[in-house]
């Protein structure tokens, strides 16, 4: 598989990555190329394979429904670009 | 000072040769001199550390020291450090300080460690060279036109330039092993569970793993009892006891099993690296090991499936940089749209990028099958191949490295050659087994690094296996020249 | 050609956890803007999540209750895209292996039949925060307060043909939940959330039409009408020959108009995949059979019992079944009253009428159910008649008599209510009344025989009045006409 301008283009829009026009076509080759490399994978046939997400498929552990959190906002938003009463500002979101 | 191992420091320290203070500013002076020539730091902790040091002077009088109270080490930059710039090597969160630390770094705060600064490594841990640091890339102490490797590339030449005796790093792929074999000290990768992964900002969740990197593995086991355990806030994290690590050390080798993978042995490897891998080999047999051949029959399908597996789940990880609650906020945007794609263009750099392109590329729809779940199927032959191999042997042993550091820039723009030096460490990632990589001589005048891969849960063995050596070898004790 | 409105609902529901499904934080509503968004809540680098054992156990719970396969292993998944309410930038959500499988429930149609409605699956992730668009100079605020929030997510089969079915599916899930206990399912604050997936199709056809889904329906009645709205909208443009765009409308309820709202995420390429942070979820049959011993009467069963023990007709006895407060609030005034279908009469007339005048939930009724039975029981053996029933309920109510035991008694001897049964006293004031109404008794006299009964209202209402309500409404009326018709002779 090899991926052409518009698809590097989409692949930067679903990822929400600003790229330069000019660097498109190095990004479309350093693509193709490790696409070209993990493509070695399609030679193997492993119909009968379970995947495998955890090494060593481990099971979720429950936590007990205890409020343990206090109030932090002060400290959490102290890293925030932008606050007003308490709250994150963004670009205005229209629904 | 600088030339005491851990377990040295940790023995002055308690029988009073030195204070902690003394200690500590003694290491910050010469990280303040020193590091101009590695870059190897990228916030020293001048005041917090000096703080540590006093308190922890005060536990030694007071008769009430665990190991490494007072000692002074170093974390990548990758965990969060409550009041600290955490920066993981990215423009991205250059102004990030933590506001909470990660189970880690709050470990090492219990044991008394004394936090020298954050080390450089490549950005979001994406990398084997360190190259892809915002912060510029950190060298290597044997020869600083060359790489100390990556991804904790900074907490290995911090460690080689006898900056600081230990420090953290960080192996997804082998972070912490690619980079000890190429400064020349020792590195352990734990079994994916042993050690937290709260505040230790991910790259890829289900490789990703903190381990110690020291000079020797009698340190590494000092620092490994202070970051295993287990941890309610990871999920992922094993409910298991922790044996001491230091406990087995000396254990005799008689009657070790090795297994030699033939697929680590053939191909694109430096001769040199080779010659020096057999003579370890030979020094084991010596030590009363025998080496059998086996074969590890998927090991070239590694690097496909982690270059899908990781970028995939670092896609989704990555997508919380967005401007929004903390790091890096683009200029004056215009909307909603152009918050992220500035903020996140501009504030990641190129490796990031691509792989976060790769990443999101492979779980897309219609592509998900093909990529992400086949990379999860190979993922499990890949561990099949060493349930079986462990079948036969207790140890499996090779390079760590196809090949000693290479220079700055030399492979820069060629990701898929950057990608192929990893080819020997990644599929222990895969598999989430222990590993280890210690220095067992040099090729062209650059340190060697030999694999040791355990079974699940068997960082003690490794850590006896690697000190045997270290006992009747000195390949550890090599430093470069003007250090 | 007739046309076929056909119905599916995604209902969104809050489980009642104290703390959120992945972090320690609480889930109380109304808190001071992200005071209650912890680290984990605001994905700060390096958090990770950790799944809430009561967020499983009620997704079990109400699994069990609508009788579902449920998953022995559950997997969480990313559901990737970028919105400033969703912090991670992708929400834990469930895709191939929901916690609840393959399910129903039965609903009472307004013909008196009952349908199967199918449940496709249910399955547990987290809510989103909240944007809020008023004014901060040109910006939006986001409150993460709400992120991390469990929610059940209950899908159903397309099996609904018109707004009534969808409304009385709706409200059967909400009954569920509620009983159970795992949600309090108040739409205002968006504890229960319902899209509505709306498609038209020609009668006897097999393939469905292209569907819209309707968001923001915050109560059963903006539910109905939007439905309503949307069928007639999707008609008009197909019998003009037009074609349904696939899309998301937003209903306002206030205005009553729906709008196509911009769609999230264009390509809508969520890049589902397994959550490496948390992993598969396992339960065995002993953790489901613990689970089910917990499981409280639920409406179905309720319903069937209240008919039997009660004698309820089918229409009361589903009307007071539905939730747990009421049936709770029925059964202890018919204990106190000895009297079923009283009971059944004053919860679902007078008390419920009250309720909604003051919008009112039954747990806050400020007349308890102990008070009303006791009231009722004063009916039933006649020391009080229903009129002056009404003035106790009025006065209880207002909170005379107090909060206690006795409240009604007290208040029946306050305002002397006690219902007079002695028939000589009765006499004497309809004495009174016929000797001051002479032209109406020239009236009743001049009547037909067969006409004179309506007549006595008359009558009645002055001696009910003289006798300010007290007087026993059975004896008046019998004795009023034995001396009227006397007259008559």
């Amino acid at each position: 598989m090899s991926l052409d301008r518009s698809e590097v283009e989409k692949i930067a829009h679903l990822a929400r990555l600003q790229i330069n026009e000019s660097d498109i076509p190095e990004y479309a080759d350093n693509l193709n190329n490790i696409l070209a490399l993990v493509d070695q994978m399609q030679q193997v046939d492993t119909s009968a394979v379970e995947p495998m997400a955890n090494p060593l498929d481990a099971v979720q552990r429950l936590r007990p429904d205890a409020v343990t959190e206090t109030d932090q906002r002060e400290n959490l938003q102290a890293n925030a670009p932008a606050t007003e009463d308490g709250l994150f500002l963004v670009p205005k979101v229209i629904e | 000072m600088h030339n005491k191992t851990l377990a040295e420091l940790a023995q002055g320290l308690a029988n009073g040769a030195f204070s902690s203070v003394e200690l500590t500013q003694s290491l910050l002076d010469r990280i303040t001199t020193e590091d101009s020539r590695y870059n190897s730091f990228i916030s020293i902790t001048h005041a917090q550390a000096l703080a540590q040091a006093e308190a922890a002077d005060v536990r030694i009088k007071a008769g009430d020291a665990a190991p490494l109270t007072g000692v002074p080490i170093a974390h990548k930059d990758i965990f969060c450090t409550d009041g600290v710039r955490t920066s993981c090597g990215s423009k991205m969160l250059d102004n990030f300080i933590a506001p909470y630390n990660a189970t880690v770094i709050e470990a090492f705060n219990r044991a008394g460690a004394v936090n020298l600064g954050k080390t450089n490594m490549d950005e979001f841990a994406m990398g084997s060279s360190n190259e892809s640091s915002f912060y510029g890339p950190a060298l290597n102490p044997w020869d600083t036109d060359r790489v100390p490797g990556g991804s904790s590339g900074g907490s290995a030449a911090a460690v080689a330039a006898r900056l600081v005796p230990a420090a953290t790093g960080t192996d997804t792929g082998g972070s912490i092993r690619q980079p000890a074999a190429l400064t020349g000290i020792t590195g352990l990768k734990p079994t994916y569970g042993r050690v937290s992964r709260y505040g230790m900002i991910a790259f890829a969740s289900s490789l990703d793993q903190g381990g110690p990197m020291a000079r020797t593995a009698e340190d590494c086991a000092l620092m490994l009892n202070v970051m295993a355990g287990f941890d309610p806030k990871d999920s992922t994290s094993i409910e298991r006891d922790v044996p001491d690590y230091s406990a087995d050390l000396d254990k005799p080798l008689d009657g070790l099993k090795i297994g030699l993978p033939k697929e680590y042995f053939s191909g694109d490897i430096d001769p040199e690296i080779q010659s020096a891998v057999q003579d370890a080999i030979k020094q084991y047999e010596a030590l009363g090991a025998t080496v059998k051949e086996i074969s590890l029959p998927n090991t070239q399908l590694c690097i496909p499936a982690y270059y899908i597996i990781a970028p995939a789940e670092a896609s989704s990880n990555l997508s919380r940089f967005d401007g929004v609650r903390y790091g890096y906020r683009c200029e004056d945007p215009q909307d909603l749209e152009d918050l992220y794609k500035r903020t996140r263009g501009e504030g990641f750099g190129d490796e990031v990028k691509r792989r976060i392109m790769i990443g999101t590329y492979a779980l897309s729809a219609g592509y998900y099958d093909a990529y992400y779940l086949k990379a999860q199927r190979i993922r499990r032959l890949i561990q099949q191949d060493f349930v079986a191999a462990f079948n036969d042997v207790d140890v499996i042993m090779g390079p760590t490295t196809p090949h000693p550091a290479f220079k700055i820039g030399e492979k820069t723009n060629d990701p898929v050659a950057m990608y192929l030096e990893d080819i020997f460490t990644i599929s222990v990632n895969l598999a989430g087994l222990p590993g280890m990589s210690i220095p067992v001589g040099f090729a062209n005048g650059l340190p060697v690094g030999l694999q040791l891969i355990g079974k699940h849960f068997d960082e003690a063995r490794l850590l006896n296996i690697a000190h045997k050596f270290q006992q009747a070898t000195d390949w550890h004790t090599k430093a470069p020249s003007d250090v | 050609m007739e046309w076929e409105t056909v119905i599916g609902l995604e209902i969104h529901c809050q489980l009642a956890t104290d703390s959120k499904i992945f972090s320690g934080a609480s889930t109380a509503f109304g808190a001071e803007p992200n005071t209650q968004a912890c680290a984990v809540d605001l994905a700060l680098p390096g958090t990770l999540p950790v799944f809430n054992d009561n967020a499983l156990k009620m997704a079990v719970k109400f699994g069990l209750a609508i009788d579902a396969q449920i998953g022995k292993k559950s997997v969480f998944a990313r559901k990737n895209y970028f919105y400033p309410d969703l912090p991670k930038g992708y929400q834990t959500s469930q895709m191939d292996d929901p916690i609840v499988g393959i399910g129903h429930v039965d609903i009472q149609l307004k013909d008196g039949t009952t349908k199967r409605v199918g449940v496709t699956r249910a399955h547990l992730e987290e809510d989103a925060g909240k944007s809020l668009h008023e004014d901060y100079h040109g910006m939006t605020g986001i409150d993460l307060n709400r992120a991390g929030t469990p929610l059940l997510e209950i899908v159903s089969e397309p099996d609904m043909r018109s707004a009534e079915e969808a409304v009385a599916y709706a409200k059967k899930i909400h009954s569920i939940v509620t009983n159970l206990g795992i949600s309090d399912g108040d739409m205002s604050q968006g504890s229960f959330r319902c899209d509505v997936n709306v498609s038209l199709r020609y009668k006897g056809e097999e393939e469905f039409g292209t569907r819209t889904e309707t968001k923001n329906l915050n109560s059963f009645k903006f539910m109905e009408d939007a439905i309503k709205l949307e069928v007639e909208r999707q008609m008009d443009i197909l019998e003009d020959g037009g074609e349904i765009t696939q899309e998301t409308r937003l209903y306002n309820g206030d205005t009553k108009v729906a709008r196509s709202m911009r769609s999230k995420e264009e390509a809508n390429d969520y890049r589902y995949f397994p959550c490496p942070d948390l992993l598969p979820v396992m339960i065995d049959d002993d953790f489901i059979d613990a689970i089910r011993a917990t499981l409280p009467e639920l409406p179905d069963a309720r319903h069937q019992r209240f008919m039997e023990q009660y004698g309820l007709s089918d229409y009361d006895a589903g009307v007071l079944s539905g939730y747990s407060d009421t049936a709770a609030y029925f059964e202890t005034a018919t204990e106190q009253c000895d009297d079923a279908k009283l009971a059944a009469n004053w919860v679902m007339g007078e008390l419920s009428k009250h309720l909604n005048s003051n919008s009112l939930e039954i747990a806050d009724s400020p007349v308890s159910a102990e008070q009303l039975g006791q009231l009722l029981a004063r009916i039933k053996d006649d020391t009080i008649n229903g009129k002056a029933a009404k003035q106790v309920f009025e006065a209880l109510w207002k909170g005379e008599g107090g909060n206690g035991e006795g409240a009604a008694d007290a208040i029946i001897e306050a305002k002397g209510l006690k219902q007079v049964t002695d028939s000589g006293a009765i006499e004497a004031m309809i004495d009174e009344v016929i000797a001051a109404a002479t032209p109406q008794v020239e009236q009743y006299k001049a009547a037909e025989p067969e006409k004179r009964g309506k007549m006595l209202g008359f009558f009645m209402g002055k001696v009910m009045q003289a006798s300010k309500g007290t007087a026993n409404p059975g004896q008046v009326n019998k004795l009023l006409k034995t001396k009227l018709d006397a007259l008559c002779d």
